[in-house]
């Protein structure tokens, strides 16, 4: 039988006048990998806060895995924000950061038993060696591998990701991937991430969920992320660097 | 040089100066990782308009000032939070009108002023036993706060993450707003409403310099807090200056000397 992990119905929020989501349903099963892709100013990240409870809709329900996200317990969902909403200045140190993950708050100290849990995640997303590095010194994209870690150390449920390859380049990129992939075989969760990247999305995701406001599309991967939809959507069909000529053609 | 510590009032003196650097070296990281060093500054002139008040009601000025910090700190964190003002901006409006308050209810007080100049630039050497249960009780506070010290760090590293979490992330700012409204009201009789935002801002400063850790800048800034109020009323005693300029004077010799180790061999 399949279980719906998350279930958004009838979703509306503004902002003043603006309305940043209108009347967004979709039902999500369980250990299915999703990306919503959308213009910039499409709603994704607002969806995101919606989901977790951050953000109440003005009209609508969600629930994760039958629940609203208030009531479920610490560690079934996990977050990786994008990499801007942190303050840089904070002094920490990459390991902490993971720790933090473990105990939802900021650890003045590490015992063993986090430590020991922190280097195995860490390992997996290939930054246990920065661990006693202050996080400022880490490039964009070790500091989204440091943030997977985190989202990874308890063994969510269900992973919600915002914009996670952002700074990586092409090989983090791709190893980033893998770690959602593998990690998403091994545990049966149900990944749920915002990206720009179609070609990401069309390799690696189950279903894609085209958002701008609304629900242009939603369903598996290879016919949601079409190039006649990216047309559709964005005014281009997704090869950013094709010709002139052949952007016209 | 020791015999000053026998005398009463000098007693009283670091006695008050300790506890007001344990509770400047458990708030001011916090005001500093979240920008708010302005807010020390802007909280000490809110409590000269309190101890106007306290003056022009012919009671006892800091128990005046105390609350009218409190409400001052409250109206700032509820502007901040309800409008899209940066938090100086709040600052800043709070800070005119207590400050024009302070000075119309001095104005229209029958006596003179002049008592209230030693609150601007403040005399360690006036704390009475009654400003020491006032700064007790506040220390006390601060004690019951410790537990609250790992999900106010998470907040303060990211609000968003905090939040997730299901901590109270508003109402922590406006109780770590309040805790600080009183730090600075009790500070104000020991280095004056002029020189008050230094113990919160100076030594955090310096500690951050020092630190790739959270817990670490807390430590430094507990270290150069009470050294600077340990040297600073020494110095204060022996050249027979005011004690609250000596203490901030410390201060800003240690936050020189971190910068130039800052330069030479950063924290990585």
């Amino acid at each position: 039988m399949t279980v719906t992990a998350i279930e958004a119905h009838d979703i509306t929020v503004g902002f003043g006048e603006v309305t940043a989501l209108q009347g967004v349903s979709f039902s999500i099963s369980e250990g299915s990998f999703t990306a919503i892709i959308g213009p910039n100013g499409a709603g994704k990240s607002t969806l995101l806060k919606v989901l977790l409870g951050l953000l109440p809709p003005d009209r609508g329900a969600v629930s994760m895995l039958g629940k609203h996200a208030e009531a479920l317990a610490r560690g079934v969902v996990a977050y990786v924000p994008q990499k801007k909403t942190f303050a840089g200045q904070f002094p920490a140190t990459v390991l902490e950061l993971v720790v933090s993950g473990i105990i939802g708050a900021w650890p003045w100290r590490i015992p063993a038993l986090h430590r020991k849990r922190a280097m195995d995640v860490m390992e997996r997303t290939g930054v246990s060696r920065l661990a006693d590095q202050s996080i400022q010194s880490l490039s964009g994209g070790e500091l989204q591998r440091v943030f997977l870690a985190r989202s990874l150390v308890n063994t969510p449920r269900i992973l919600l990701l915002d914009e996670p390859a952002a700074g990586m380049d092409i090989r983090g990129e791709a190893a980033m991937y893998h770690i959602l992939c593998d990690y998403q075989e091994e545990s049966g969760a149900t990944v749920m991430m915002i990206t720009h990247d179609w070609e990401g999305a069309r390799c690696h995701a189950d279903q894609v969920l085209l958002l701008d406001r609304s629900v242009v599309a939603f369903g598996p991967a290879q016919s949601v992320a079409s190039e006649e939809r990216l047309l559709a959507l964005f005014g281009h069909r997704g090869h950013v660097h094709e010709t002139h000529r052949e952007a016209k053609a | 040089m020791i015999e000053f510590i026998s005398l009463p009032l000098m007693q009283r003196a670091f006695l008050g100066g300790l506890i007001i650097a344990i509770m400047a070296s458990f708030y001011g990281p916090f005001i500093v990782q979240r920008r708010l060093a302005f807010l020390g500054s802007g909280l000490a002139h809110a409590a000269f308009g309190g101890v106007a008040l306290g003056m022009f009601l012919g009671k006892d000025p800091l128990l005046i000032a105390i609350p009218f910090t409190v409400i001052v700190a409250l109206c700032i964190a509820w502007v901040r939070s309800h409008t899209d003002l940066e938090a100086d901006t709040a600052i800043g409006v709070f800070f005119s009108l207590s400050m024009a308050l302070g000075v119309l209810f001095l104005f229209l007080r029958e006596h003179n002023a002049s008592d209230a100049t030693m609150y601007l630039f403040g005399s360690i050497l006036a704390l009475n036993k009654n400003d020491l249960y006032l700064s007790f009780a506040a220390l006390l506070g601060c004690i019951a706060s410790l537990p609250l010290w790992g999900r106010w760090a998470y907040a303060t590293f990211d609000e968003t993450l905090a939040r997730v979490d299901r901590h109270p992330v508003i109402r922590d700012e406006y109780l770590l707003l309040v805790s600080v409204s009183v730090l600075v009201v009790i500070s104000v009789k020991i280095v004056g409403i002029l020189l008050v935002s230094a113990f919160l801002v100076i030594p955090a400063a310096c500690a951050r310099l020092l630190s790739r850790r959270f817990i670490h800048m807390m430590g430094w800034t507990l270290l150069i807090n009470i050294g600077g109020v340990v040297c600073g009323l020494g110095a204060s005693y022996l050249a027979d200056v005011p004690s609250g300029p000596a203490i901030v004077l410390v201060q800003s010799a240690a936050f020189g000397l971190a910068f130039v180790k800052h330069r030479l061999a950063p924290i990585q």
